[in-house]
């Protein structure tokens, strides 16, 4: 099991009224609402929490990338996991990822993702999503129906820039390239272990499948809704004639908060996840899904935007959250047997914990996310012991070098 | 064929009751089959569509095939049509909608294009500019003014289409709601799968700023050209009339009063009649 500490980094200051004034947290969000000064203490608390969450035991802390959104304040993952490899030992970091379709040449992506490896020794996990519709087609202006095919041009590029040892020429229908050799390279050979977030399509089962990557369900909706999508993840790898079935295979982003009793874990958190459900999640309709960015066969497998429920996401309050398994919160009993489940319904291996959620402030935040990682994860290790060792979707980092590890200056003895 | 299995609804997509009203054959291109209405007689005329697609029953259709020899061929992706993954660009679809016009046998037929359509007729006639002699761009797209952004229709949700589209919203409202049943998850799932096919290809040559080089190649258009305009176009405001006027060395204009982006339905005759005088 690898449990990756994740933020999300929403904006903590939307107003109490944002859903009524405002119709979107995304893409033309007012700007009068960000305040820069403000943002040099979130983003610095931000990256104190991912920090926290490194010493205390999970085996990542994870980043992503939005853009122009209010709950996602990473428009660049690789800034802030940079900050991070220097500021961290052992743990990995998982950029999950770059949205390779938008970079110009991809090698770019190549290029930093190696930075980043070899800044952190060999630490990175990285992700390759397509990006959702409001960051790829509407911020970046990827034309909905070709973003696919640029991004699968964009990973065999990647792909063979880490792995071809001389100079090669690329001539792709969205970049052409006459000497691609990127430089630095990664450490992890032959490079680092790969995860793409999906939101199940078979297309994207298939692709994971065959190249050995991990399939990451990232959903607001919790486990419980998961399960037809990671059972249709799984009847594909069996169907496809995989060699195994390890549950490394698969992650699954969840929501969890963690108090000393179930009704402390309400009192607590409550209006946090309120606020996120309510607020962050209040994207415009129009933005949701753009026409031609999702295949056809997945539309008619019915999977609709989550970023456009049929009822909204602003009715619903704790208890339906906590019931429906989108958030998972109470003691740690009740975190654990959750959890448990959550792990062995959808057989998942990667855990990526939400544990900053809207706007929680950070003495709760690391008050929850040190009982999770004190009477929780311990608990949770040994569900796959049988697939222990398998080590094809983490990271394998080097020997670590201490940072400020210069010599006191010594040239005037001389 | 993409199979008729493929649920449509009236108003964006092509209902049976169409094939009735009017011949659908199916043409033979590099690229993919293309089916391709007919109807009327007399003088030929190729009619391009809009992002939107033909109405069951289009009404401009059934009106201009009374005066003309009409073909109206279904862009890939739209109606019961086969997809062209192959046509990605403003090109590839340029050369490909001159294959249909090779393929329907026709060496000049007068040339008409609505919106997307327009931008496409247009392209054709820079393109092949010793070929047509008549051109009717009727709200075509293809420029983009600073000054005057057209909205995004791709982040447009249904219920504001008719305020964009229609100098009477409500009665556009009326024409476009037909059949539409947002509660019914199978209508709905039917819906999406219709927009990602045409809205999809539209995206191709619109998305996410409606230009592709268009003014730069105005210059070799030397058919003579029609611009037609409602006066109450929202989504292509009439200022851009002027600047396809300025940039098509022989065209005149057309405007429509009480007319918004569709003036092919609100005032279908007008449109029309401006066709018949100009040919």
């Amino acid at each position: 099991m690898k449990f990756t500490w994740f933020n999300l980094m929403p904006w903590p200051y939307l107003p109490e009224d944002f859903r009524d004034r405002h119709r979107s947290v995304w893409v033309d969000i007012d700007s009068s609402l960000f305040d820069p000064v403000k943002a040099h203490e979130v983003y610095n608390t931000y990256l104190d929490l991912l920090e926290y969450a490194s010493t205390l035991g999970f085996d990542g802390i994870g980043v992503n990338e939005h853009h122009q959104n209010a709950y996602g304040l990473m428009p660049s993952p690789n800034l802030i996991a940079s900050a991070l490899a220097r500021r961290t030992k052992d743990v990995a970091l998982v950029v999950l990822g770059n949205s390779i379709a938008l970079y110009n040449p991809p090698v770019r992506v190549a290029e930093e993702f190696a930075m980043l490896d070899c800044i952190s020794g060999g630490r990175l996990v990285a992700g390759f999503p397509v990006g959702t519709s409001m960051d790829t087609n509407y911020c970046y202006g990827q034309i909905p129906a070709l973003t696919r095919e640029k991004y699968a041009e964009a990973h065999d590029l990647i792909i063979r820039a880490w792995t071809e040892k001389k100079p090669f020429a690329f001539d792709g229908r969205y970049t052409k390239l006459r000497h691609v050799n990127i430089w630095p390279r990664p450490v992890q050979q032959p490079h680092p272990p790969v995860h793409i977030p999906g939101g199940g399509s078979v297309e994207t089962y298939d692709f994971c499948i065959d190249n050995t990557y991990s399939y990451s369900y990232l959903s607001f909706s919790g486990y419980i809704r998961a399960k037809a999508l990671m059972d249709g993840y799984w009847k594909r790898v069996a169907q496809r004639g995989a060699p195994d079935d390890s549950p490394c295979r698969a992650g699954f982003a969840q929501t969890i908060c963690v108090a000393d009793t179930d009704a402390e874990a309400e009192r607590l958190y409550a209006k946090h996840v309120s606020y996120f459900y309510n607020r962050c999640l209040h994207v415009f309709a129009g933005f949701a899904d753009a026409p031609g960015y999702r295949t056809i066969k997945t539309i008619q497998t019915g999977a609709l935007s989550q970023y456009a429920p049929p009822r909204g996401w602003g009715e619903i309050g704790w208890k339906e959250l906590t019931e429906g398994g989108h958030v998972i919160a109470g003691s740690p009993e009740t975190v654990r047997q959750r959890m448990e489940d959550l792990i062995k319904t959808l057989r998942v291996g990667n855990i990526f914990c939400l544990m900053h959620v809207g706007d929680m402030p950070k003495e709760k935040c690391m008050h929850s996310t040190r009982l999770f990682a004190e009477k929780v994860m311990p608990k949770l290790r040994g569900l796959y012991p049988e697939w222990e060792d398998d080590s094809r979707f983490w990271c394998h980092p080097i020997r670590q070098v201490a940072p400020a590890s210069l010599p006191k200056e010594a040239l005037a003895a001389e | 064929m993409g199979g008729r299995d493929n649920p449509g609804h009236d108003g964006i997509s092509v209902g049976e009751s169409m094939d009735r009203a009017m011949d659908l054959k199916t043409l033979s291109t590099p690229h993919a089959p293309v089916r391709c209405f007919e109807s009327g007689s007399g003088t030929p005329l190729v009619f391009l569509h809009g992002a939107g697609g033909l109405l069951a029953e289009d009404p401009f259709l059934a009106a201009l095939a009374e005066k003309f020899h009409v073909h109206a061929p279904l862009l890939p992706g739209y109606g019961d049509s086969e997809e062209a993954p192959n046509l990605r660009d403003m090109l590839d679809v340029t050369l490909h909608t001159l294959e249909v016009v090779d393929a329907l046998g026709l060496m000049d037929p007068i040339l008409v294009g609505h919106s997307m359509g327009g931008m496409i007729a247009a392209e054709m006639a820079a393109i092949d500019n010793h070929r047509f002699s008549r051109l009717v761009l009727i709200a075509p797209a293809g420029l983009w003014l600073d000054d005057h952004p057209i909205p995004d229709l791709f982040s447009a949700v249904p219920y504001e289409y008719p305020a964009l589209l229609f100098h009477d919203a409500e009665a556009g409202a009326a024409l476009m709601t037909r059949g539409v049943n947002f509660d019914d998850l199978e209508w709905l799932k039917g819906f999406l799968v219709t927009n990602a096919r045409q809205l999809g290809m539209a995206g191709k040559l619109l998305f996410p700023i409606p230009d592709r080089g268009l003014k730069d190649r105005l210059y070799r258009i030397k058919a003579k050209t029609l611009l037609i305009w409602g006066d109450s176009d929202r989504l292509i405001p009439p200022v851009y009339a002027q600047a396809f006027k300025k940039g098509i060395a022989n065209a005149t204009l057309a405007s429509v009063p009480e007319a918004g982006h569709m003036a092919i339905w609100e005032q279908t005759a007008k449109v029309v009649a401006a066709v018949e005088k100009f040919a």
